[in-house]
């Protein structure tokens, strides 16, 4: 071996060491930086959870560990001797939810089959009409919707709770599945029609399997919307009808004035855990829905 | 609530097969869209006819409401009476800032009245808006930027991110009040002895803290989605170039993420400009921290029709912004497609 | 352009429901007023339903059933409404609206009392229906009338009181001036000297106007107008400004409601707190308690003598839509009896309306802070009765903030609160 080659090689060695020493560094950074994510995405809802935990007696306790820890909080949650309604709030939450995803997704798919799918006059007028909607502000709809309510004795009832947030998430229903819809492989339909189908069948029969894990998709964002819709429910609900946000918002301690900062996270760890295993569960699903509309 | 605005109207469809522009052109074309047109006005009326009742109603009525004066005490009875037709004073209440004079006539609103808090509400909710939207695209990028590359426990990252979004707002509100107290851990963790919620620029700030916590990864994830949207050969090749970290950002991805980006900042926009939830529950819109949204609940107590006037106002500064976004937008989306949509217009 | 395309639609489809709205006519118009009418039904009898907000301490089913035994043909229905004072509100509103003769007996918070009345929706309980006052303490009764005609019967009270800390202050002050003197106490045991509640909200209108009224001010006159322009009510609020200011009422206390202001005392970090009874025990019985054994009470401090303080609670008006209004008015009567503010007091912890319950030996055993309650709601004063009160309490709480904060002249902000007012009730 010649001592050019050698020194070659020890060049060659010096610079693979340096990319590896570059390269080890910028994994560092990276580890750093999506640490200091996460402590910054997760320590104020560990907060929640630690106190949720802590004795009411307790409440400004703060040592960052779990301290004086005790399961007292969610019994308190649920109990209704103090005027809340916890309990009947989340059934009220699921119910709400519930109807609002189902309909604004059955009404919501087939505008979003037409918009993507089809051709016809006043396209962009449909378009711009609900994209429109999409821009109201919730406040401009209070004040009418509660007069009319008043006045037509909906106050209190869940079609007031329900209707509004159908307008809220119908157009976020109608862009999601459009994106979805216009991604989808049509020539399928297309050979379905050549085999005889109408343009129905084709739709029922091909399509609908295919979209269906879109529509799931959809299903989720419009059921955490509705389910974390707070204005509306402030100001036209009742203690029956009043749905988990707005029981948190107002939840009421033994004595008057009392805040039970404790049963509140206690409630707040209630509400929040179905949606962030909802969420990891279905994580990419919903990162896809998420930026449908925004990427395409 | 998140919306989704996609670009939909100023773009073509990825495949577009089957879109009119593509079908076969000549005698069938008008039975074409004739059919289709009564196939999609089928489906399309459920949805219409339910915006237009939830939606379109309120907002007429809104309107109507915004013209008429709320009832007032009639002096010899003690009683209230109806108000009748009001012109423009609901509008001049907030606008101009003019209450009714005890002694007939207007005066500038006094300190203390709902109609003298109109212009810093209003630029309370802008600089929610410019300051909330500007730290969660900054944030974001760089959380997508992290998110972006390969590394260990990258899902368990990207899942995390998710779940101040999926805590409901008022949740969150209820969460950063305790954490803001003055007895709280903030002020214990970092030694301070500030009062948050007490005097002006901490409230902001608190509410600010508290909205760029909960949208962050929302916008990290747009952002995301954009990112991934970028070959890697197109690095792989600047860097071959020499390109330093920094000019690859601001050449390639900035350029290639901005239509996404866009999306992602003009709904945002719309929605911190709705902003009430957060300071309504955290500061109670004390110290400045009144957005038009708290202000329009806070007058329906003391009168519909003035609160109607408010919420009208407030439709029409948000439909503003959005126009003047999507103008703003649209032409960055043409300009990015010109190639693509050449001949389609 | 594309954007106009895009934009383009938007405007005709407001365009197009504009246009569809007008066929649709005015569905807003402004609330319906003028009421029912006063002199319908007044010997009506039957079934009544009485409604009021979350029964928390279970008092008001066991005193239905003894009624209903005792009438077994003019029954009482219970409907119970929300615990959110709001919701209770425009419940009753929409009800009233709606001309509902369902709702004949209704409890009303003392700030709601005039607005209710003035839009004719409560019986004027006069003439026929007269009640017998007699023994009910003065200022509850001023609290359920409206320009001169009582309109609600009192059926709960609610007064401040002044909690100190026994073991640091030997004689309780009796006056403003006193307490601020014994600050020093409080300096040399490095604690605050005095809160109350001073954020902005509902309690520092409670909080501002005792200042006010402490001081010899009033809020409105006798005809509703505002009187705030006085030596009286400048002095008053003057008097948290400058103790703010000097750091006698620490400065977290601008972020103070009732509970934190509970927690910071129960901590031992305040020799001084304004607050409602429910304090009492809480402080000594709650394990963090600092003050379990040093726990003192006594009548909020005023110019001379002792203070005025807010009242709170609530009382019970009949609907001009009843159809059953002598049996309302019976029970009305039973609401108000020595036998049913006992049984609430004992039950409920509900302050009672009656003076001479607060000195039954049996009662004060229970509620050790009666007699200082009942110097208390003696001296009180009520908020503001005013049909305008969302407007009148927004205005003193913007105001008094300011001038707590030391951001305006107390002047000044009295002068705005003044002119706020005057706009906004008309």
């Amino acid at each position: 071996m010649t001592a050019a080659a050698t020194e070659l090689r020890a060049q060659q060695d010096q610079g693979r060491k340096t990319a590896q020493n570059r390269e080890k560094l910028a994994q560092g950074r990276t580890y750093i930086s999506a640490l200091v994510v996460l402590i910054w995405c997760l320590a104020p809802a560990y907060w929640m959870v630690v106190t949720a935990f802590r004795e009411v007696g307790f409440t400004y306790d703060t040592s960052i560990l779990p301290t004086h820890v005790t399961l007292d909080n969610f019994q308190t949650a649920f109990d209704t001797s103090f005027g809340n309604h916890f309990g009947q709030a989340l059934l009220n939450s699921v119910f709400i939810g519930g109807v609002v995803t189902v309909v604004s997704l059955l009404i919501g798919v087939f505008a979003a089959y037409a918009l993507a799918r089809l051709n016809f006059r006043f396209k962009y007028l449909v378009l711009g009409f609900i994209l429109g909607a999409s821009m109201f502000p919730g406040v401009a709809l209070i004040t009418p919707l509660f007069q009319l309510f008043t006045n037509i004795g909906w106050m209190g009832t869940y079609q007031a709770l329900i209707i509004p947030n159908i307008s809220f998430v119908l157009p976020l229903t109608v862009y999601t599945m459009t994106s979805f819809f216009r991604e989808m492989p049509w020539e399928l339909e297309e050979s379905a029609r050549v085999d005889g189908c109408t343009q129905g069948q084709a739709f029922r029969k091909v399509i609908m399997p295919l979209a269906a894990p879109a529509i799931f998709t959809t299903a989720i964002l419009a059921f955490i919307s509705s389910w974390n819709e707070f204005l509306i429910a402030s100001q036209l609900s009742s203690d029956r009808t009043q749905p988990v946000t707005v029981a948190i918002a107002s939840f009421a301690g033994a004595q008057p004035n009392q805040i039970p900062y404790t049963a509140i996270m206690a409630a707040g760890t209630i509400v929040t855990i179905p949606l962030v295993i909802l969420v990891l569960v279905f994580q990419r699903k919903i990162v896809a829905g998420l930026t449908a509309g925004a990427v395409k | 609530m998140a919306t989704e605005l996609g670009p939909t109207p100023v773009k073509k469809p990825a495949s577009g097969g089957t879109e009119l522009h593509h079908a076969p052109k000549g005698v069938g074309e008008d039975n074409a869209i004739a059919s289709q047109g009564k196939w999609a006005s089928w489906l399309l009326a459920p949805a219409i006819i339910a915006l237009a009742v939830v939606i379109v109603y309120p907002i007429i009525s809104a309107i109507v409401m915004s013209f008429q004066a709320d009832a007032g005490l009639d002096p010899a009875t003690g009683l209230f009476a109806e108000g009748g037709p009001a012109g423009i004073t609901n509008y001049v209440n907030w606008i101009a800032q003019q209450c009714a004079s005890p002694g007939g006539g207007t005066v500038a609103c006094p300190p203390g009245t709902l109609g003298s808090q109109f212009w810093s509400a209003t630029a309370t909710t802008f600089f929610f808006t410019i300051v909330t939207v500007a730290l969660e695209t900054v944030l974001g990028f760089w959380m997508a930027i992290i998110m972006a590359r390969t590394f260990k426990g990258r899902s368990l990252v990207r899942a995390a991110v998710l779940v101040p979004w999926a805590i409901p707002t008022a949740v969150t509100a209820k969460l950063w009040l305790f954490i803001f107290a003055f007895e709280g851990i903030a002020n214990k963790l970092f030694n301070t002895s500030i009062l948050w919620t007490g005097s002006e620029w901490p409230a902001k700030w608190a509410v600010i803290i508290a909205d760029v916590w909960k949208t962050t990864p929302f916008m990290a994830l747009l952002i995301l989605a954009g990112l991934q949207m970028i070959p890697a050969e197109v690095y792989e090749a600047a860097k071959v170039d020499g390109a330093t970290a920094w000019q690859r950002f601001r050449m390639i991805t900035l350029p290639l993420v901005k239509p996404a980006l866009m999306v992602a900042i003009l709904f945002r926009t719309l929605d911190a400009l709705r902003m009430f939830d957060l300071p309504y529950i955290l500061t109670g819109g004390s110290n400045n921290t009144t957005t038009l949204s708290i202000l329009v609940i806070s007058q329906i107590r003391q009168g519909f029709n003035v609160a109607a006037a408010l919420s009208t106002i407030t439709f029409i500064i948000i439909f503003l912004v959005a126009f003047i976004f999507v103008r703003f937008l649209g032409a960055n989306v043409v300009e990015q497609q010109t190639g693509a949509s050449k001949g389609k217009k | 352009m594309k954007t106009r395309k895009y934009l383009l639609p938007v405007a005709a489809a407001g365009v197009l429901a504009l246009s569809l709205s007008a066929c649709g006519g005015g569905g807003g118009g402004s609330s319906s007023t003028g009421g029912g009418d006063a002199a319908a039904n007044l010997d009506g009898r039957g079934p009544i339903t009485y409604v009021q907000g979350k029964d928390n301490s279970n008092v008001v089913r066991p005193l239905i059933d003894k009624w209903n035994a005792a009438h077994p043909n003019e029954k009482v229905t219970f409907k119970e409404q929300t615990d959110q004072a709001d919701q209770q509100h425009d419940d009753l509103v929409q009800h009233f609206q709606a001309k509902d003769t369902n709702y004949d007996v209704v409890s009303v918070d003392v700030v709601w009392t005039a607005e209710f009345a003035a839009k004719g929706w409560l019986q004027p309980l006069k003439d026929k229906m007269a009640l017998d006052t007699a023994g009910m303490l003065k200022p509850t009764l001023d609290a359920a009338s409206y320009k001169g005609t009582l309109y609600a019967a009192p059926e709960s009270s609610d007064g401040g009181i002044l909690y100190y800390r026994k073991d640091l202050v030997p004689t309780p002050p009796k006056t403003w001036d006193e307490m601020m003197s014994m600050c020093s106490i409080a300096k040399t045991n490095n604690i605050g000297c005095y809160s109350g509640q001073f954020s902005k909200y509902e309690g520092l209108t409670v909080n501002a106007s005792e200042a006010i009224n402490s001081a010899g001010g009033s809020v409105l006159d006798k005809d509703g107008k505002p009187s705030l322009n006085t030596d009286a009510a400048k002095a008053g609020l003057a008097n948290l400004a400058k103790a703010y200011a000097d750091g006698n009422i620490p400065k977290e206390a601008i972020t103070y409601k009732e509970e934190e202001s509970r927690q910071a005392f129960q901590d031992g970090k305040l020799l001084f707190l304004r607050n409602w009874p429910y304090v009492y025990n809480l402080a000594v019985t709650e394990g963090s308690s600092k003050v379990k054994d040093v726990l003192g009470m006594t009548a909020l401090p005023g110019k001379s003598g002792p203070g005025a303080s807010s009242l709170g609670g609530h009382s019970a008006g009949m609907s001009v839509y009843s159809k059953n209004k002598a049996t309302a008015l019976d029970f009305l009567k039973f609401l108000t009896t020595e036998e049913t503010q006992k049984f609430f007091a004992t039950q409920g912890s509900l302050a009672p309306v009656l003076t001479k319950l607060y000195d039954d030996q049996a009662l004060v055993a229970k509620l050790p802070y009666l007699p200082v309650l009942k110097t208390s709601i003696e001296n009180a004063v009520p908020r503001p009765v005013t049909p305008f009160y969302p407007a009148v309490t927004k205005a003193i709480q913007d105001n008094a903030y300011s001038a707590i904060k030391g951001e305006k002249a107390v002047d000044a902000a009295l002068s705005d609160m003044q002119k706020s007012i005057e706009t906004q009730s008309k």
